[in-house]
């Protein structure tokens, strides 16, 4: 159970670059709940999402996960817990070590690393079961250099070195944004797949609105660096691409409003 | 043949120092300038201990944990004060002169009235095996110190290429590579990148250390400056041993190291017999590493525009 209160954090505080990247959001979810977060650009979704995953001290809030206030837990602390996928489909594996290397690191993600043989024949066995799910072709190229395979290929194994131990939390941070329509519904269906399988908790950032549409059972809509609509359940489920669509329209026209409006009574006062 | 052997055997001590580099700069792609300190206080220590009468196993042992610590002092700089790397190196390189000149009392230690490893694998020799004075080998006849000199290097090779490639296979080992690879991943795995640094500098730093106490003991003195230096040629000996194997599986890097370091004391030695001037060695190494850095790059920008040329 994830509960997050009064989230603040400015970057760039005090100069003219400021900006207001949460404020205030108050966002709570039970166990096995699939959250989906949109927003413009620069309303605040991917830094939500790092202040969960612990990317940087918040200037004010609280985080807690199953009753653990986690607030002050560096990356690495966090990440016994919580699982993660990159916007950037690099970021989540290391070029220059196999799959079956770098698979192997993420069996352990829970527990200290130990002086245990990296890649027993246990371990090995496991982990042809787990890329043999992927129907990627990719067991029979365990001992190759995973720098050598394509975006969409990295993104499927990070996910599921991700979820390889069950996380607490998952974190996708519009993590299909970077791939080719077509491998991205390959790497969306696994996510669905996966996360439904274990019914992971999730909270999954994206720009797609066929995704938020389609995917999870929440869906949260943010706007400079609040919450200004939370869907859920029945409302969740009758949700079109388009009403998203119409939502971030009015949004828009809102906005032109303000800014025509301040100008108006500037002209007229000033 | 005796030019070879020594060759040979000194490429053998140095291995470990080539080694330590190849952890800091290849796995962690971290530049470790505390490389020059650390070899020359293995020696110190190593060589102190040994006039005050200490078993040489344990002196040994004590000149390379005294090297890991200096690198563990680097990795803390780093990690935990935010000194950029290279310089968290210069300045425990630097500190480390001064504590090296103490440690000694002097600038140069004579080990050679001293029992050292090297007298006492020719002492086993040749009480427990009965090796006589000089040895034939491949029809040459070479004294026996040579011999056990050039046995105990190999054979301190193979135990630290054994047991580092064991240690780079388990799952610290596996997650110590990735960090070099990858920090943001490793992190994103659950393990703090700052210890895993800060164990890989210390582990090559103690490599360091170990192979300076081993080359004292074999040259026979400890001197302060003799660390100078010392990280370039771990990065030629590196250069060369990743080009003889051409792979980056692990296995096979380790032993590329190993030759790369013993190959590059031989083209040193026969230079040097042809008449290159000592007093050069360091220039034509820096020369060395830097083309080796800088070429295939340089060849590759250009393969590249000539192939961009054929397309337009």
């Amino acid at each position: 159970m994830l509960k997050a209160t009064g989230l603040t954090k400015t970057f760039n505080g005090g100069t003219p670059n400021e900006v207001r990247a949460l404020d205030g959001v108050n966002l709570g979810f039970d166990d096995g709940a699939f959250v989906v977060v949109v927003g413009t650009n620069g309303s605040g979704k991917s830094t939500l999402l790092g202040a969960l995953a612990g990317e940087f001290p918040l200037d004010g809030g609280r985080i807690e996960l199953d009753g653990i206030d986690i607030t002050g837990w560096p990356v690495y602390r966090r990440a016994r817990w919580i699982g993660r996928v990159f916007q950037n489909p690099f970021a989540g594996t290391a070029p220059g070590m196999t799959i079956a290397e770098n698979l192997t690191l993420a069996a352990r993600r829970d527990r200290r690393f130990g002086l245990a043989r990296a890649l027993s024949r246990r371990r090995r066995e496991t982990l042809v079961q787990k890329v043999q799910s992927l129907n990627m072709g990719l067991e029979g190229r365990l001992d190759h250099e995973i720098g050598n395979l394509s975006g969409g290929q990295r993104q499927a194994l990070t996910l599921l070195m991700a979820t390889w131990v069950k996380p607490r939390l998952l974190l996708l941070d519009e993590h299909t944004a970077a791939l080719d329509p077509k491998t991205a519904a390959v790497v969306i269906r696994l996510t669905r797949e996966i996360v439904g399988r274990d019914r992971l908790t999730t909270l999954m950032v994206t720009h797609s609105m066929q995704q938020a549409a389609n995917l999870g059972d929440r869906l949260i809509m943010m706007h400079r660096g609040r919450i200004i609509h939370d869907v859920r359940e029945e409302d969740k489920r009758r949700l079109r691409a388009e009403d998203l669509l119409e939502r971030f329209e009015d949004l828009r026209r809102t906005e032109a409003l303000d800014a025509s409006a301040a100008d108006l009574l500037r002209n007229h006062y000033v | 043949m005796s030019l070879l052997i020594s060759a040979a055997t000194t490429g053998f001590f140095l291995a470990m120092l080539v080694l330590g580099v190849y952890v800091t700069f290849r796995l962690f792609d971290f530049c470790d300038l505390t490389t020059d300190g650390s070899f020359a206080l293995g020696a110190a220590v190593t060589a102190i201990l040994l006039t005050a009468d200490v078993h040489p196993v344990w002196a040994t042992l004590a000149g390379a944990a005294a090297g890991a610590a200096a690198g563990a002092l680097t990795g803390l700089l780093h990690t935990r004060m935010g000194i950029h790397g290279l310089l968290a190196g210069i300045l425990v390189m630097t500190a480390l002169y001064s504590v090296n000149l103490h440690i000694m009392g002097k600038s140069n230690v004579p080990l050679l009235s001293t029992p050292t490893l090297i007298t006492l694998s020719e002492e086993f020799a040749a009480r427990r095996l009965g090796v006589p004075e000089n040895v034939m080998l491949l029809g040459w006849t070479v004294a026996l110190r040579d011999v056990a000199a050039l046995a105990l290097g190999a054979g301190v090779v193979a135990v630290a290429l054994l047991l580092a490639f064991v240690f780079f296979r388990t799952d610290l080992g596996t997650a110590m590579r990735a960090t070099g690879d990858n920090p943001v991943m490793v992190r994103a795995l659950g393990a703090d990148t700052r210890n895993m640094l800060l164990a890989g500098v210390a582990i090559a730093n103690g490599l360091v250390a170990l192979s300076g106490a081993l080359l004292a003991q074999y040259q026979g003195f400890a001197d302060v400056q003799m660390g100078l230096g010392m990280l370039v040629w771990g990065l030629a000996s590196v250069i060369i041993g990743e080009a003889l194997v051409r792979t980056r599986r692990l296995g096979l890097v380790l032993v590329g190291v190993v030759m790369g370091s013993i190959l590059f004391r031989l083209l040193v030695a026969i230079a040097l017999r042809w008449g290159l001037e000592p007093n050069d060695l360091k220039l034509i190494t820096a020369v060395f590493v830097l083309g080796a850095l800088f070429l295939p790059g340089l060849l590759e920008r250009l393969t590249r525009r000539k192939g961009a040329a054929g397309h337009a």
